[in-house]
């Protein structure tokens, strides 16, 4: 069956066949990346674009470069320690003239008051004057400000004066440069984003494991039930998908909250002192977390159980085993990449969740979602959220190996 | 799982020590129409019963109410004498074969034959030792570390079959077990599952609606038509003595010719066909004279040009078709008003090979000509 390795293979005109089957394919790839390529530019400008952009951002580090650029090469022979020489001072006061006229020195004390809170007013208040300092610049700078006679400022002036930066990852995670310039843990009570993160994915997984545990039997049933039910109850849990989210939520806090439907329940027969905080706390995120994304897990469970004949449980019990060990030795295992995928997707979503704690979470229900959208809303440090948001991605991609090594991605069913 | 001397032939013949018992059977699925309709049937232990029918006349039914996985509406099953009606599937300790094999697909084959031996909490050197001899019984002893989809059909049949009987049940019911098998290999798996059964002594209750397949394999075969069974015999019984019009025409190939009983004389009776002629006929099935009839012959008790005289019915034919078959010849002959009538003609020397249009006589005796129900 096989040519022989020294004779090509030619088809009826002479031409080599493999030389033909490529032209052949040719066509035909040809225009099947015509059809895909309206999607694959639309992805590429809506996704990929603006995932790359967050990423650059989160080291992206122009104001310093470029506002100071005198004063960036003279720090640049700086040794560090004590005060910087009067050169380096002199190309500051030029830097600040010349920012002043362009107004550009408010990007530099933005940009420094990130890393050292109270810089804004300084740099601010010497570009103001800047125009009038007059040599020996060291001194006369010092007067204007205080700051300027601390080594540590231009300790920071220099080390942030690169084109990128680590900074925005360093405060992500909770570290900062110590006085001798390593990188090392901020004190206890000013950690904001590790406990964060940290309750960010205990809470994920409760949601995860939550609705897990309500999605597996109604997936079941949906699975096994005759299809006039089945059809009903898939009905029941699409609902929610064609209900507004924000609705969904708020529907949670006529519930939840202290004078709402279930306290009111909850005093009727127990009294006003039984009613419960559930808003505006950890329960609420989870609460209401957990309903808005229980369809994300039953869907994938329930297309990989539809799967399973029902057959298998019945071979079980012929050969011997009671209901229950059926169950868990004969389906509970093939529905394993269903719970992977069920998992995996709640998983990911919730660690991404933003506007369900906005709404219902409180001050202690916030997760990693909210403190990015405050960042981008309110303190405007981009750098930082576009930090925070890259570290969450990263999370999710190694969570995405995880999954891979342990189940398998190729056994994933998502519906 | 000794090998026992007499046989499940000589089992067969002692009916009333029923090893299972249905004692008239009822099963409806609706409430409305019975699938299932006053079944009573004993089978003896050591026995291959085969339950055969078309599709939907509730084979799968019987054997998932003996297994435990539908309860019959109305009447008993006996295992060994004791009712288990209200027993669980798990703890009646039937082995089943399913039509879809049912192997559980994230184990291996090795682990599949050990599941019903792990529930069953035997210990570890028992499993490995009876897994082991299992597999060797169905010849895959190569394959223990494979999973089913890494097997071809044929040898996952097997594999089920060894997972049936690897607990030593005495029961086992296997559905159709060679439905998805191509014809060699079916073939092939009969034989197979014939000598396990031989070489075990197990009773086996078969489901299957290929003929051929009863036939070969069984005991006695149960002929299901519409929830009832129409006949219990041995193979030959049910080929050479059918008792009804439905199991002559479903077993092997049958002329029927229609007609009215004009005479009866002891176990012979005269018909009057439809077209006007009176032939012969055994008398199995006819009610009395006056009553219609569904004459059934088999093509090969058919004798082309006999003697004159020698045989009651002997008629004139004329070739419609010929079907080349290599060792006989299929002509379809027009007689007795009917065009559909099969004779075989042996590819033999005596045997002139005929031509259509050509005319010829043919004749059969009154033994061979069963008179049955009108159907
Ligand atoms: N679960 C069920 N619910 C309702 N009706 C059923 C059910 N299972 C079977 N039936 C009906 O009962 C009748 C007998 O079915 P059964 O499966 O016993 O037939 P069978 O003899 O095994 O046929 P086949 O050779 O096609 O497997 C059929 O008419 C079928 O439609
Ligand atoms: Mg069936």
């Amino acid at each position: 069956m096989t040519p022989a390795p020294d004779t090509a293979m030619v088809t009826a005109d002479g031409l080599p066949l493999k030389l033909k089957l490529r032209q052949a394919e040719r066509r035909k790839k040809l225009t099947a990346f015509l059809l895909v390529t309206p999607l694959l530019l639309f992805i590429i400008v809506t996704f990929v674009v603006p995932i790359f952009d967050m990423m650059r951002r989160s080291i992206d580090n122009p104001e310093i470069g470029e506002v100071l650029p005198r004063t960036t090469e003279a720090l640049q022979a700086w040794d560090g320690r004590d005060l910087p020489p009067e050169s380096v001072y002199a190309a500051f006061a030029a830097d600040m003239v010349e920012g002043r006229e362009n107004r550009t020195t408010g990007r530099v004390a933005t940009r420094l008051n990130y890393e050292i809170s109270g810089m804004r007013s300084a740099v601010n208040s010497t570009a103001r004057r800047a125009a009038r300092l007059e040599a020996p610049f060291k001194e006369s700078l010092i007067e204007t400000h205080a700051r300027w006679g601390d080594p540590y400022t231009w300790q920071v002036i220099q080390r942030e004066s690169g084109r990128f930066t680590a900074s925005y990852y360093l405060s992500a995670l909770d570290l900062r440069y110590d006085e001798s310039g390593r990188i090392t843990l901020q004190p206890e009570e000013q950690r904001i984003y590790l406990p964060l993160a940290l309750r960010t994915f205990w809470l994920s997984g409760l949601v995860t494991v939550i609705t897990l545990i309500l999605g597996f039997p109604v997936a079941y049933m949906l699975a096994t039930l005759p299809l006039r039910y089945s059809n009903l109850l898939m009905i029941l849990v699409l609902l929610p998908f064609w209900t507004s989210l924000l609705v969904r939520t708020t529907s949670w806090i006529v519930i939840l909250q202290s004078q709402g439907v279930f306290n009111d329940i909850v005093a009727f027969f127990f009294g006003e002192g039984a009613r419960m905080q559930l808003m505006h706390n950890q329960i609420g995120t989870v609460i209401a977390m957990s309903h808005i994304l229980l369809p994300f897990m039953i869907l994938p469970l329930y297309s990989v159980m539809k799967t399973i004949p029902p057959g298998y449980m019945r071979a079980a019990r012929s050969l011997g085993a009671n209901p229950f060990t059926a169950f868990r030795r004969v389906y509970l295992p093939q529905t394993i990449p269903g719970i992977g995928a069920g998992a995996l997707l709640v998983f990911i979503l919730s660690i991404g969740y933003y506007i369900t704690p906005a709404l219902v979470g409180g001050r202690t229900g916030q997760l990693v979602g909210n403190l990015v959208a405050f960042h981008i809303q309110n303190s405007l440090n981009w750098g930082l959220a576009a930090a925070l948001g890259t570290l969450l991605l990263g999370s999710v991609v190694i969570l995405y190996f995880v999954y891979n090594r342990l189940i398998g991605i190729d056994n994933m069913k998502l519906g | 799982m000794s090998n026992s001397d007499d046989g499940p032939a000589a089992a067969a013949d002692v009916p009333n020590e029923a090893f299972v018992r249905f004692d008239s059977v009822q099963k409806s699925y609706d409430g409305e129409t019975l699938v299932v309709k006053d079944l009573n049937l004993d089978i003896a232990r050591g026995e291959f019963l085969t339950m055969l029918g078309p599709s939907g006349s509730g084979k799968t039914t019987c054997l998932m109410m003996l297994a435990g996985f539908e309860t019959a509406t109305h009447g008993e099953i006996l295992l060994d004498g004791t009712p288990i009606n209200n027993v669980p599937p798990h703890k009646r300790g039937i082995g089943m074969v399913f039509q879809n094999y049912a192997l559980f697909p994230h184990m291996t084959v090795t682990e599949n034959l050990a599941f019903p031996l792990e529930v069953r909490k035997t210990s570890r050197s028992e499993i490995d030792r009876k897994v082991k001899r299992a597999l060797d019984m169905v010849e895959m002893g190569e394959f223990g570390n494979r999973r089913p989809a890494q097997l071809s059909g044929g040898q996952q049949q097997r594999i089920a079959v060894a997972r049936a009987l690897v607990f030593e049940p005495d029961l086992v019911l296997m559905d159709e077990p060679l439905g998805a098998l191509d014809k060699q290999l079916r073939e092939q798996m009969q034989y197979e599952i014939k000598r396990i059964h031989d070489s075990l002594g197990i009773t086996v209750v078969y489901v299957t609606h290929d003929q051929t397949e009863a036939l070969t394999m069984s005991d006695r075969i149960a002929v299901f038509n519409d929830g009832v069974i129409q006949q219990l015999a041995t193979p030959e019984d049910l080929y050479e003595r059918p008792e009804s019009a439905f199991v002559a025409g479903f077993i092997g190939e049958n002329n029927r010719l229609r007609g009215v009983v004009t005479d009866i004389d002891g176990k012979h009776c005269s018909v009057q066909l439809e077209h006007g002629e009176t032939v012969r006929a055994q008398r199995i099935r006819v009610s009395g004279e006056g009553a219609e009839t569904m004459l059934s012959l088999r093509p090969e008790r058919v004798v082309i040009d006999p003697v004159e005289g020698s045989l009651p019915n002997i008629f004139d034919a004329r070739v419609e078709e010929l079907i080349y078959l290599g060792d006989h010849i299929r002509t379809r002959v027009a007689v007795c008003g009917v065009d559909d009538f099969i004779v075989k003609i042996p590819n033999a020397q005596a045997h002139p090979i005929k031509r259509r249009g050509e005319s010829l006589r043919v004749g059969w005796s009154a033994e061979d000509m069963r008179a049955l129900d009108p159907g």
